[in-house]
């Protein structure tokens, strides 16, 4: 055993990994690829792809059950996610919730 | 009895259940360090069952320190860099769903409070507040621990509302029962042991009480007893409660299929009255989990809609798993026709239709109706 994992097993083993909340926007077209971003560049890009693939099945979802929508809104407990539906693609913003970022809808 | 304060205490349902064979640990985490050590040495000398007290100053460490300690309480600070206390909440929340959370902040405004209960947390304390009432903090921590020593009610945790009601009466107390299920919250006044009077949405007296009996789970606190309060109840406790106990057993067992015909109805008319209340369009329901079947009122559309509520519920969840952004609150949704609020209770996914012209707060107006839908 090396040194490097004694030392891993001595605080705990491998360290809990945290991924940062997105904030800002992402347009996606019809097919899901992410078009214009301002989320962080940190930010992993497959995570963005497939939130832009999720929010476009609900549209397609809503629209099969004969209830086409214009907007979605997500509240998580430390995230607001707001979609609008723009010819088949969408554009979606993010609004961290958390203490240091109170949601502007509430300012 | 233990007073409320902010320290809310559940009912049967989301009770504790955990041993207590070895020393309990408690892990602070705030960004101050100089707090730290001085709510560490606060805590170890001043709290009766003498946990250890481990401390960290990120998140990422208290992560680590919960993954690979046996902790039974996280004492969190709101406001820290980078990773902050709701964002911690949230982890912890889906992570470690059995530890017991209290948040312990600088910040006096309300909006983290109910931010901080929407997450779960067990007990919302102001810094100030543990240095001057310190007491009754370490009290609510103990009770929290699982570890309280002197006589009282730790029990009641596990304990459903007649329990809790019956003990109220046994040992003839004067209080204030406030009940919170969901976004319905009840009160029931007791004075010198003697029921007097209930109150849920807008009915009084034994109407209330019987429909409040109902309720399987939540949250309660003991408010200061109202001695002039008017008496509505003249029937004894125990005949109320025997009453109760038989209307929940017929409800749940109904003979023959009369019986179960008129209860089907019952429910329908209670529905559309619910419904036409508060001026909703129509709800779907459908199962989260396995194939059960859709109920539907007023739309003709039903499955194609219940198959939207059950797709568009897992999408979301699985997308906020994704984002790590803690639990779905609700999902809210425009078209040019309505509105619509989708969420959950219990093992069931709710889609909620509103005019496009519905005002007032939609979120709570459904969880309203949702709650009552039963």
């Amino acid at each position: 055993m090396g040194l490097k994992n004694i030392i891993s097993d001595w605080f705990g083993g491998s360290p809990a990994s945290i991924q940062q909340l997105p904030a800002g926007s992402v347009t996606v077209d019809r097919q899901g690829t992410v078009i214009t971003s301002t989320v962080s560049s940190a930010y992993p890009q497959k995570v963005l792809h497939a939130i832009g693939n999720d929010v476009l099945e609900i549209f397609h979802e809503a629209r099969a059950a004969h209830m086409p929508l214009a907007e979605i809104t997500l509240r998580f407990g430390s995230l607001r996610l707001t979609a609008r539906e723009l010819r088949g693609g969408a554009i979606i913003f993010f609004y961290p919730q958390t203490a240091l970022m109170p949601d502007p809808s509430r300012l | 009895m233990l007073e409320s304060h902010g320290c809310r205490r559940r009912l049967a349902g989301a009770g504790t259940g955990f041993k207590m064979e070895k020393r309990t640990k408690i892990l602070l985490l705030d960004d101050d360090t100089d707090w730290l050590t001085f709510c560490r040495e606060l805590l170890a000398s001043s709290l009766p069952s003498k946990p250890e007290v481990l401390t960290a100053n990120t998140a990422r460490r208290a992560l680590t320190l919960l993954e690979t300690e046996e902790i039974r309480l996280l004492i969190c600070d709101l406001k820290m860099p980078r990773i902050d206390g709701l964002q911690m909440l949230t982890i912890v929340r889906r992570r470690f769903p059995e530890l017991s959370t209290v948040v312990l902040s600088g910040m006096e405004d309300e909006e983290f409070r109910s931010r901080s209960y929407a997450l779960g947390v067990d007990l919302f304390w102001l810094k100030s507040e543990m240095q001057r009432n310190g007491k009754l903090f370490y009290e609510c921590l103990e009770s929290l621990l699982g570890r309280e020593t002197g006589i009282g009610f730790r029990g009641i945790q596990s304990k459903g509302l007649m329990d809790i009601i019956q003990m109220e009466c046994l040992s003839r107390s004067s209080t204030v029962l406030r009940i919170t299920h969901g976004p319905s919250v009840a009160k029931v006044w007791l004075q010198d042991g003697e029921l007097m009077d209930a109150e849920l949405d807008g009915a009084r007296g034994e109407i209330a009480f019987l429909r409040l009996l109902a309720w399987k789970g939540g949250t309660f606190e003991n408010l200061p007893a109202e001695p002039a309060h008017p008496r509505t109840i003249m029937k004894p406790v125990n005949a109320l409660l025997l009453e109760s106990a038989q209307s929940l057993d017929e409800n749940q067992n109904p003979s023959g299929p009369d019986a179960i015909e008129a209860q089907s109805h019952r429910k329908t008319i209670w529905k559309l009255a619910q419904l036409t209340r508060e001026g909703a369009d129509f709800v779907i329901s459908v199962p989260t989990e396995g194939q059960g079947e859709p109920e539907g009122i007023g739309t003709q559309n039903i499955t194609q809609l219940a198959h939207f509520t059950k797709r568009a519920n897992e999408i979301a969840r699985r997308l906020g798993e994704r984002v790590e952004a803690g639990p779905l609150l609700h999902f809210s949704a425009q078209s040019s026709e309505r509105q619509a609020l989708l969420l959950s209770r219990g093992d069931r996914a709710f889609l909620v239709g509103w005019p496009s012209d519905a005002e007032g707060n939609l979120p709570e107006k459904s969880r309203k109706l949702v709650a009552s839908w039963d």
